[in-house]
């Protein structure tokens, strides 16, 4: 039993090339979070959204909801922090944790380097604004109109990535301002990391980094390029879930 | 005379020209494809699938300030941008452009050698093989410098109207929160418990936005005795509640000094012309009442200025006005005649008083007042069930009228409990 949890920027659909390898093996649970994709934005609540708990808690209500166990979270990027957080409240339920390109701390910091200035993260909470001017009038029909009419999947495509600019920003600042290095140090459960060969948001050295901060942890350098090696390298990020799973049960 | 030479331009549509206004064309025009791909007007560079930049025109080049050797098979397309930008890049550029084979019109920055930010549009396509491999991606990059300027000016217009509206969204929950606040001063919090007697109230408010004018009060006198008091102030808004106010706290303290309802209107009167004749002249009306409960039932007294008679529920069943013809409004002039009335209030009697906002309440097509007798044939078909029933059937009314209610209206019910039966708790023991 998956769970797929998207990161920072778009939603589920970021899985679509690895889930069907998936499927054959297991049973497959894909969200997304309150804020992305077809989430009902009704939900929204921007001060439990502004940490990553706010998150977690996202996750523990789909699994309590499902009264899901053996749970193995796969968690993209910013997911891979909400994924241990939800393993900390739950271990009754998340057994085992999939990091794909994760970062526990985004901007540098003293003895950690994480790529990032703060300076830099403004610069992409400006990127947001000005790739979202447009966004309002034509996007919103889309995504506001349709959380319960699932089977329009060409409105699906046109809403990708897209977000409503006020969550998306609320995301990125949770994101890419949270450190969860300590939480790190709570991870009881296998886990395995899977990291790109060359990411400019998650480097090498934070690979390295939560490998060696998760005691017993897995690393697996994908040959990938990008932040996304579940699009860029879909069946090389399969099969390392899959070898992972099966070993560990 | 018709005269050509060679050299001239050809007029478009002569068919015999066409040949020479080809070459004449191919010479104004570029030499070659390469030249046009180079010079174009805008970036042109193709990057393999894991971004690494295999081709880039002259054009890109110079925005850069890079040599073609610095860049071609040495760098990423990523490479050329802001941190931003790779963020962007990455979490939403590449994703979008696996998904659909194009991503068009995104705003990035690209870094030039000279560590400035050029404001770009970018528009990417994957080429596939024919088998549907992705082979490259081909990308154009438009300069966005002056568009992008006037974008940020759009968009800190946008930013200044959203912080304009939150601030007008706040200031008004603020005002609504005193205005709130200030009618609740000009009501009791609720009633106090008065032995042997039941007392509901209701107030409806027209506009959350204007504070209203109708006010009502329940008070001990001492010695067993209780006043009550229910009014109208003319007008709406701050002007009406500083006059409801001062009505309010001086029917209190006249009451204090001589109970006598005629004596407290008077007193009211008085204060109220004084304080408002020379001015705007502003006045209500008021009735005003004393309640003495003696032997099993409460003797009521009561005067009114001009308001509208008082209804009393029977405990059979009947409901009667208690008139008090030709009092006078409160305030309008320095002596005024109030006209008293007693009667008794016997066990499941309820004394109802109210504001006009009830009796004129536009009521169905022909928008008519809802008037007197259909208030009385209303409390007359309620059970006498004693002021809290009879309040809630009145609210329910009001709530009936919808629209048609565009006033203020305060409604107080003061009644005597009905005797327990004691034949039936005979049968029953």
């Amino acid at each position: 039993m998956l769970l797929l949890a998207h990161g920072f920027g778009c939603d589920q659909n970021m899985w679509r090339l690895v889930v069907p390898t998936l499927a054959e093996s297991y049973r497959l649970v894909l969200f997304d979070y309150v804020g992305s994709g077809r989430a009902n934005p009704s939900a929204w609540d921007e001060r439990r959204y502004s940490s990553l708990d706010g998150y977690a808690r996202d996750v523990l209500e789909v699994v309590e909801e499902l009264d899901l166990r053996e749970v193995t979270f796969v968690g993209h990027s910013v997911s891979a922090m909400v994924g241990v957080l939800a393993a900390a409240k739950a271990p009754e339920r998340i057994s085992r944790l999939v990091m794909v390109a994760p970062s526990p701390r985004y901007i540098d910091d003293e003895g950690y380097r994480g790529g990032f200035s703060a300076e830099d993260i403004d610069e992409l909470l400006e990127s947001l604004e000005s790739n979202y001017l447009g966004w309002s009038a034509a996007m919103a029909p889309v995504i506001m109109g349709n959380a319960d009419r699932p089977e329009l999947g060409q409105e699906l495509t046109a809403s990708f990535c897209a977000t409503d600019p006020d969550m998306a920003r609320v995301f990125a600042r949770t994101t890419f301002l949270s450190d969860s290095r300590e939480d790190l140090k709570t991870v009881v459960v296998p886990t395995l990391i899977l990291e790109c060969r060359q990411d400019v948001i998650a480097p090498r050295e934070v690979g390295a980094y939560v490998r060696d901060t998760i005691p017993g942890s897995q690393l697996v350098t994908l040959e990938a390029t990008g932040h996304c090696p579940q699009l860029s390298a879909p069946q090389a990020t399969a099969a390392a879930i899959v070898d992972f799973v099966g070993a560990a049960s | 005379m018709m005269c050509r030479t060679d050299q001239s331009v050809p007029e478009p549509g002569e068919e015999q020209d066409v040949d020479a206004t080809d070459a004449v064309f191919t010479a104004l025009l570029e030499d070659s494809a390469e030249e046009l791909y180079e010079q174009a007007p805008c970036g042109y560079l193709s990057t393999l699938m894991d971004g690494t930049i295999a081709k880039i025109n002259a054009t890109l080049l110079e925005w850069l300030g890079l040599e073609r050797s610095q860049v071609v098979g040495r760098m990423r397309f990523t490479d050329l941008l802001t941190v931003g930008g790779k963020l962007y890049h990455e979490t939403h550029f590449a994703p979008l452009l696996q998904m659909k084979g194009e991503v068009s019109g995104i705003a990035l920055d690209i870094k030039t050698a000279d560590k400035q930010r050029m404001p770009v549009l970018v528009t990417s396509k994957v080429k596939t093989s024919e088998e549907g491999e992705p082979m490259l991606i081909r990308t154009t990059v438009f300069d966005a410098r002056d568009r992008r300027a006037y974008e940020m000016e759009l968009l800190r217009g946008r930013q200044a109207a959203e912080e304009a509206r939150r601030q007008s969204e706040a200031d008004r929950a603020r005002l609504q929160e005193a205005l709130a606040v200030l009618q609740q001063s000009l009501l009791p919090a609720e009633l106090p418990v008065v032995p042997g007697l039941e007392a509901g109230s209701y107030y409806h408010t027209a506009s959350p936005d204007l504070l209203g004018g109708d006010f009502y009060d329940l008070f001990p006198l001492g010695g067993g005795q209780w006043a009550f008091f229910l009014g109208d102030v003319c007008g709406k808004g701050p002007q009406a509640a500083a006059v409801t106010s001062l009505a309010r706290y001086t029917l209190r303290a006249a009451a204090l000094h001589d109970p006598d309802p005629v004596s407290v209107l008077t007193t009211l009167n008085t204060v109220l012309h004084e304080r408002y004749a020379s001015g705007e002249g502003r006045y209500c009306t008021a009735i005003f009442g004393v309640l003495q409960p003696a032997d099993g039932r409460v003797r009521l007294h009561l005067a009114s200025g001009g308001h509208p008679s008082a209804l009393i529920q029977r405990a059979d069943g009947s409901a009667d006005y208690l008139p008090t013809p030709g009092g006078l409004l409160v305030g309008v002039l320095p002596q005024a005649p109030f006209t008293a009335a007693r009667t008794d209030l016997l066990p499941g009697d309820t004394l109802l008083l109210y504001t006009d906002g009830l009796t004129e309440a536009r009521t169905g097509p022909e928008r008519e007042l809802y008037g007197d007798d259909a208030l009385r044939a209303f409390t007359a078909a309620q059970p006498p069930a004693g002021p809290q029933s009879l309040i809630t059937a009145l609210s329910g009314l009001l709530a009936s009228f919808g629209d048609g209610l565009d006033d203020d209206t305060a409604l107080l019910a003061l009644g005597v409990p009905s005797l327990p039966s004691i034949a039936s708790e005979d049968l029953t023991t």
